[in-house]
């Protein structure tokens, strides 16, 4: 398969990771949908990495792989509390900062 | 060539398809289970990239732990079984319209690049992967440990009992 056909199947994923972001209620979901478009951003960055013979794109793969894990920790710990302290995690209810 | 291009229908078929299914199914459950399907066929995609130690890294830490880690947020934030779980979506119309312009922007953009062709395997991938850690990308991967060491202290932090 030539490499724009893994660019295009990144794309498509990114593109449904966004509209999970977008339509979620639930932070949960929301964290979900940003999980897909990392996925996406991994893809792209290993087919690069194949295409131009370039261990680059690999190392920069696993670092994101994991701050990723990083980010759904502190993101999860985030919703744990808010949960705690608000009794929901719709991201709607959420607006303590809305003037 | 054939298994290749076979191989990657099946996988882009099934990642589009999970993905879809993350982002639509109203059970958040369900959700984080297509996620974890998405994430293994991601994997098969790398391997189909002749990067199998991305494969085993994609199914450990991102099939493993964090779909782990999902599932028992939303066990300490909502009930398993109930009405609680379910949820409604809102601006369908406007995101869809929105994810599909970004798609069809990025898509437009890449049909016209030039092709390029596949270089062959040189060498042992893994041996260069783990000496280019260790050189040239030693001080991000000491960087990377900190951050990890920062972020686990932080959820530490966050989710603490109050005493």
């Amino acid at each position: 398969m030539p490499l724009s056909a893994y660019l295009v199947l990144a794309a498509l994923v990114f593109a449904i990771g966004l509209f999970g972001v977008l339509t979620r209620r639930n932070a949960v979901g929301i964290l979900l949908g940003i999980e897909l478009m990392l996925n996406a951003v991994n893809i792209n960055l290993v087919a690069f990495s194949r295409f131009r013979a370039d261990l680059a794109g690999l190392i920069f793969t696993l670092f994101t792989i994991a701050i990723t894990v990083a980010e759904v920790a502190v993101g999860l710990a985030i919703v744990i509390v808010i949960f705690r302290v608000r009794r929901t995690i719709e991201a709607d209810h959420l607006d303590l900062l809305r003037g | 060539m054939t298994a290749e291009i076979v191989g990657f229908w099946v996988a882009a078929v099934v990642l589009v398809g999970a993905s879809l299914a993350v982002v639509l199914t109203p059970n958040l459950f369900h959700a984080v289970l297509w996620l974890a399907a998405s994430l293994v066929a991601t994997g098969v995609v790398f391997l189909l990239l002749d990067s199998p130690f991305l494969f085993a890294v994609q199914l450990l830490l991102y099939a493993g732990g964090v779909v782990t880690i999902v599932v028992f947020a939303i066990m300490l934030t909502e009930r398993l079984v109930g009405e609680s779980i379910r949820q409604t979506s809102r601006f369908v119309f406007n995101g869809a319209v929105l994810a599909a312009a970004v798609f069809v922007g990025i898509a437009s953009f890449l049909l016209h690049a030039p092709a390029v062709a596949r270089p062959a395997v040189s060498g042992d991938q893994l041996r260069e992967l783990g000496r280019a850690l260790v050189g040239p990308f030693a001080a991000p991967l000491q960087l990377l440990g900190v951050l990890l060491v920062i972020a686990l202290l932080g959820a530490l932090y966050f989710a603490r009992t109050e005493d």
